[in-house]
């Protein structure tokens, strides 16, 4: 067994360590499960743990873990639900949150139209609704918004392009609208607060 | 002035102050006269502030630390052995 084989464990441990709490906490915002999390994170550290010997740049290992995880986490919905999933979103359509409010008006005496939406829905709900986001989109928007990661870097992340992700960011946050409005209707909340006013 | 398109494109670069000073006074301009876009930009703020609150689901606990700790001294053993 040669020297390298022997220090390589110990080394990619002592890299990932400091990290595996981060990876967990992404591995559950991009699945939604606590115990798929786990199965994703180990997924990920054994990627990982194949591609360290090939790894250049150690002074970001938290970047390089995350492009790992997000890669094994977009293997296992591929492997759940087929390729073509994954590729069948730019045909759709964007709806306006803002144009469907103003058509329906349901909140006719506001200046704060979006902002008086959003308070319709306790934080659970919205975030059961972010769950229900494809992937690809819940990715992009997770990566932006909640780690901050530049769109550059979520590109170098997920492996397209600057223009794709800026894209994914947009139709996330439009699905997500388009979501909520349907809810907002379905359950009467818009009719509830009509009723109200 | 900048169409709406190009505006909310810039929207979370704005958020995240992450946007030159051409590019900021441009939006800035547009929103001003946009309610479009002003309803874009609250909207994109308080989305991205349920989000961040959401954390508290997604924290790792003391059995599955343990676990995972486990797990990747594991990896690294397993996988020295086989070489």
């Amino acid at each position: 067994m040669s020297e390298t084989a022997v220090r390589a464990p110990t080394e990619f441990e002592g890299v990932v360590r400091p990290h595996l709490e981060y990876l967990y906490a992404l591995a559950v915002r991009l699945c939604g499960h606590r115990t798929v999390a786990e199965d994703l994170v180990q997924d990920a550290l054994l990627r990982a743990f194949r591609g360290f010997p090939r790894l250049r740049n150690r002074e970001r290992p938290r970047f390089w873990l995350t492009r790992v995880l997000t890669s094994c986490h977009y293997d296992r919905y591929r492997a759940e639900h087929g390729a073509d999933e994954m590729l069948r979103l730019d045909s759709e359509a964007c709806p306006d949150l803002f144009d469907k409010i103003t058509e329906e008006d349901p909140f006719p005496y506001s200046d704060r139209v979006h902002l008086d939406f959003l308070a319709l829905f306790d934080d659970a709900r919205v975030i059961e609704v972010f769950q229900g986001l494809h992937p690809v989109y819940r990715t992009a928007l997770i990566l932006a918004y909640v780690y901050g990661y530049k769109a550059r870097e979520i590109a170098d992340i997920t492996g397209k392009s600057v223009g794709t992700v800026l894209a994914r960011l947009f139709r996330g946050r439009k699905q997500m609208e388009r979501e909520l409005w349907e809810y907002a209707q379905s359950t009467g909340l818009i009719a509830q607060k009509e009723a109200l006013v | 002035m900048i169409k709406c398109k190009e505006a909310v494109s810039r929207l979370w670069a704005y958020l995240d102050r992450n946007i030159d000073r051409i590019h900021e006074a441009e939006l800035e301009e547009h929103l001003g006269l946009c309610r479009h876009c002003c309803g874009e930009l609250e909207f994109a703020k308080q989305m991205r502030t349920m989000l961040l609150g959401s954390g508290s689901a997604s924290e790792i606990t003391p059995d599955i630390r343990t676990r995972l700790g486990t797990f990747l001294k594991d990896v690294g053993k397993q996988r020295g052995r086989k070489r």
